[in-house]
């Protein structure tokens, strides 16, 4: 074989610590390298014509780039070899950067490295074999995993497109935190009347179709053909025949059941609809709370109900649905302040979350968009908001800013002065992020016009005086401490990955960081796609966002899909595994262990037993390259003798 | 040019990993490790310069055999990394690897090999701090061990694979 090896400087980020010319030099010794020459930047325009050139002129049959990590630039340069005319399977990279020259500054031993990596990449290339793909048909519909605003966006956009799109969402509504909002910041939008829209045209819309109180309860296949099933929770009403008139609401007399919409604030009935504006506007039965449920005699929604759609003896029913591509926007949950003892530990009544003061603002809470205390109902005068509250604070392991609390406590503050202009409002803040198109001079107003008090510093201490809770914190700026005794304390509780984000994801096989937050696939050049092909992200779900951002990444992730499904086809990957019937002992083991039962028997003449690998469904992990006993199973790319041979030049 | 095979003429640069001539060959998945290794050269977290990497598609895909015979031919070190358990991209090829390599390990004192040359631990993609951790300790451990004498062998036949695609 004749190899060419190409190093790259990287500008300064290779060359810096590694003598590229001297990788070069040695990898001209290396069996089979005719060429070797280093490059300032091998990935550029000219840096890829000089690889093209090289294999015309020197009849090159393999390729080895030393440069960056194959997870970045391995697909551009296997386009690139592949034009020369090479099977883009004759390449190998060697990664001399993330893992040698940015992680020491020895130039002697990182060169020597990148040289011991090089001829591993060499040995290997030299037993790769060209590989061919097929085409294989996709499914064009989309599963939408979360219906809040990102998952709405998504689901729209592709049905604007004119695809089919299955859409699962684990409430009783769709509309997800935004739909619990009063307004948004910066423009004091009214939340429900931007949202409202969009939600009835996912219900309208006859290509979407929408399961909610729904969970997904298994994934399996891949990119362009994934077969889910849907786990229908019991509701007790038949969804079909319900009009969502609400009688049932009425007339139901189990009163305090939790109303998990207004963050507990309210009482709401054992069957209800949530919100006026709920899509689907469906009732459901909370069966904790239900008397019926519970063994007393009751029934009373069943009689009332003018369609008959209760059911008391409703059971949970899995559908199945196949899709050919997954879009995950399941959002994010709000911290659980009752771990701060210093602020009552969640047990003083006029201390509450930024989300309850939104149900209190809104004119579809609990008490009418009047703003009371939860206590005593009684106008607050004074309201103090504290900050930070489950963000950047390490000590309750969550170090990382959660991006919205400064610009909500703003918008809040505002709106507590148009509510109640003899109202005082204070915030105690760390620093103000606002990095948003009119975030900013949005702050500004509350300080300026609206005469928020700004006090820079953290809150030690909540204690009750009486009917107001006292708040003493520094002020870091005058260097003094401050006492404000308030009449309602809103935290600005933090945002963290939605509850059972990590079940989730091992069911769609993508990874999720250390606080549940899924991962994308590369932090700047790939926000919206995952490690797994055919599945997409949007919204919080992926890292704490304001409502624009989760906009523009559910539409960011459509886009992804619709240009998937351009397509009737995909290319299949071909590094997958092969059997050698002549050295298969038909022992079965690859059958048992493969996890994609992408291994079957294959009878040859004479009833002769053998396995056989199904190209299409295999995904390339190599479990039965690793279990086959006589080795007859090859992963291909990462075959035994591929590998070895790259072990072999360390073994000197 | 004038040596043909400069892999057995090159001379040892003169470094403090090459002084006492350490190697260390790390596995590493292809879509956690490998990606946590990335993640930490991002980050320009310092790390030894003893390791030196194979890209594998999944830690399921690691026989035995390669840490065998990386250890038994004279590799001072051998370091599997793979997905957290349940986090796996193909759902269970770590855990069949952990169960091989459990019991791998405890064949390597019948095979004259100190255990603590090799290890094995789960990194994520995105544990970038965690991998500089694991590599630092791990190429410590290696240097307080020494080279490796390998072991040795009447004959390399049983360590040839059957290969039926070449």
């Amino acid at each position: 074989m004749r190899i060419g090896v190409f190093v790259c400087n990287c500008g300064t980020n290779i060359a810096g610590t590694v003598d590229t010319k001297k990788v070069a030099a040695e990898a001209l010794g290396f069996a089979d390298v005719v060429y070797a020459t280093n490059y300032m930047y091998t990935c550029s325009e000219p840096g890829q014509q000089e690889i093209q050139r090289a294999i015309a002129e020197q009849g090159l049959q393999g390729v080895v780039v030393a440069a960056c990590s194959p997870r970045m630039h391995e697909p551009t340069f296997r386009r690139a070899v592949e034009k020369a005319g090479l099977n883009r399977y004759m390449f190998e990279m060697a990664n001399i950067r993330e893992h040698v020259s940015w992680i020491g500054n020895d130039r002697e031993a990182n060169t020597s490295k990148a040289i011991d990596l090089v001829r591993m990449a060499v040995a290997k290339l030299r037993f790769n074999a060209p590989l061919f793909s097929s085409k294989m048909p996709v499914n064009k519909r989309l599963l939408v995993i979360g219906g809040g605003v990102a998952g709405i966006q998504a689901a729209l956009d592709c049905a604007d497109g004119g695809m089919d799109v299955v859409m699962v969402e684990r409430q009783q509504y769709i509309g997800g935190k935004m739909a619990k909002l009063d307004k948004t910041f910066p423009t004091i939008d009214c939340s429900s009347c931007i949202l409202g829209p969009k939600m009835v045209d996912v219900a309208q819309k006859e290509n979407i179709t929408l399961y909610a109180a729904s969970e997904i309860e298994s994934i399996s296949g891949y990119i362009g053909n994934f077969t889910v099933e849907i786990r229908k929770k019991t509701t007790f009403v038949n969804w079909e025949a319900c009009t969502g008139c609400g009688a049932c609401m009425e007339k139901c007399p189990s009163k305090k059941a939790a109303d998990y919409f207004n963050e507990g604030l309210g009482a709401a009935r054992a069957i209800n609809i949530p919100f006026p504006q709920a899509i689907p506007k469906k009732a459901m039965i909370d069966a904790a709370y239900c008397r019926q449920l519970n063994g007393k005699k009751c029934g009373v929604c069943a009689k009332i109900c003018p369609v008959k759609a209760i059911d008391f003896e409703m059971k949970d029913e899995i559908v199945t649905e196949k899709v050919g591509a997954i879009i995950v926007a399941t959002g994010y949950d709000l911290f659980d302040h009752a771990v701060y003892g210093e602020y009552g530990g969640g047990r003083y009544p006029d201390v509450i979350s930024g989300l309850q003061y939104e149900r209190i603002l809104s004119a579809s809470g609990p008490f009418g968009g009047h703003i009371r205390r939860p206590s005593d109902g009684k106008e607050p005068k004074e309201i103090v908001f504290i900050s930070c509250v489950g963000s950047r604070d390490a000590s309750v392991g969550r170090p990382y800013c959660s991006g919205i609390c400064c610009m909500y406590i703003a918008k809040q503050a505002i709106l507590t002065r148009d509510h109640l202009p003899e109202s005082n409002s204070y915030v105690f803040y760390m620093d103000i992020r606002s990095p948003g198109k009119n975030y900013d001079e949005f702050v500004r107003r509350a300080q300026e016009e609206y005469g928020v008090q700004y006090i820079r510093g953290r809150v030690g201490k909540i204690y009750r005086r009486g009917e107001r809770m006292v708040v003493q914190g520094a002020d870091t700026l005058l260097g003094v401490q401050v006492e404000v005794e308030a009449d309602l304390v809103v935290l600005a509780t933090g945002v963290e990955s939605s509850l059972g984000a990590g079940e989730l994801a091992e069911k769609l096989r993508i990874s999720y960081d250390q606080y549940g937050f899924y991962m994308e696939s590369h932090p700047k050049l790939r926000p919206v796609e995952t490690n797994t092909a055919g599945v997409y992200l949007a919204g919080a779900c992926q890292g704490p966002k304001d409502i624009p951002s989760s906009v523009a990444q559910g539409s960011a992730a459509a886009s992804k899909v619709q240009s998937l499904f351009a397509h009737d086809t995909i290319e299949t990957n071909p590094q997958v595994a092969l059997v050698n019937e002549r050295n298969c002992i038909a022992c079965g083991k690859c059958i048992q262990v493969c996890p994609f039962g992408a291994i079957q028997w294959k009878e040859l003449r004479g009833g002769i037993k053998k396995a056989e690998v199904l190209a299409s469904v295999c995904q390339g992990c190599g479990v039965c390259n690793a279990t086959c006993p006589p080795k007859a199973i090859q992963l291909q790319h990462a075959t035994d003798n591929q590998i070895l041979a790259e072990v072999n030049e360390l073994c000197a | 040019m004038t040596d043909s095979n400069p892999r057995s003429s090159a001379p040892a640069e003169d470094t403090a990993a090459n002084r006492q001539g350490i190697k260390i060959v790390g596995f590493l998945c292809n879509w956690c490790s490998y990606g946590g290794a990335d993640t930490a050269g991002v980050c320009r977290f310092k790390q030894p310069t003893d390791l030196r990497v194979v890209r594998i598609p999944c830690t399921g895909r690691m026989d035995p055999l390669f840490i065998a015979k990386s250890l038994i031919y004279g590799v001072d070190g051998v370091l599997v990394s793979g997905c957290h358990p349940r986090d796996c991209h193909y759902a269970v090829g770590n855990f069949y690897a952990r169960r091989r390599m459990e019991a791998f390990k405890a064949f390597l004192p019948f095979m004259g090999i100190d255990t603590r040359r090799f290890k094995y631990t789960w990194v994520s993609a995105s544990e970038g701090q965690q991998w500089q951790k694991v590599v630092t300790e791990f190429s410590e451990q290696i240097h307080m061990l020494g080279p490796n004498p390998g072991v040795e062998l009447r004959s390399g036949e049983i360590l040839k694979v059957s290969s039926g695609l070449k």
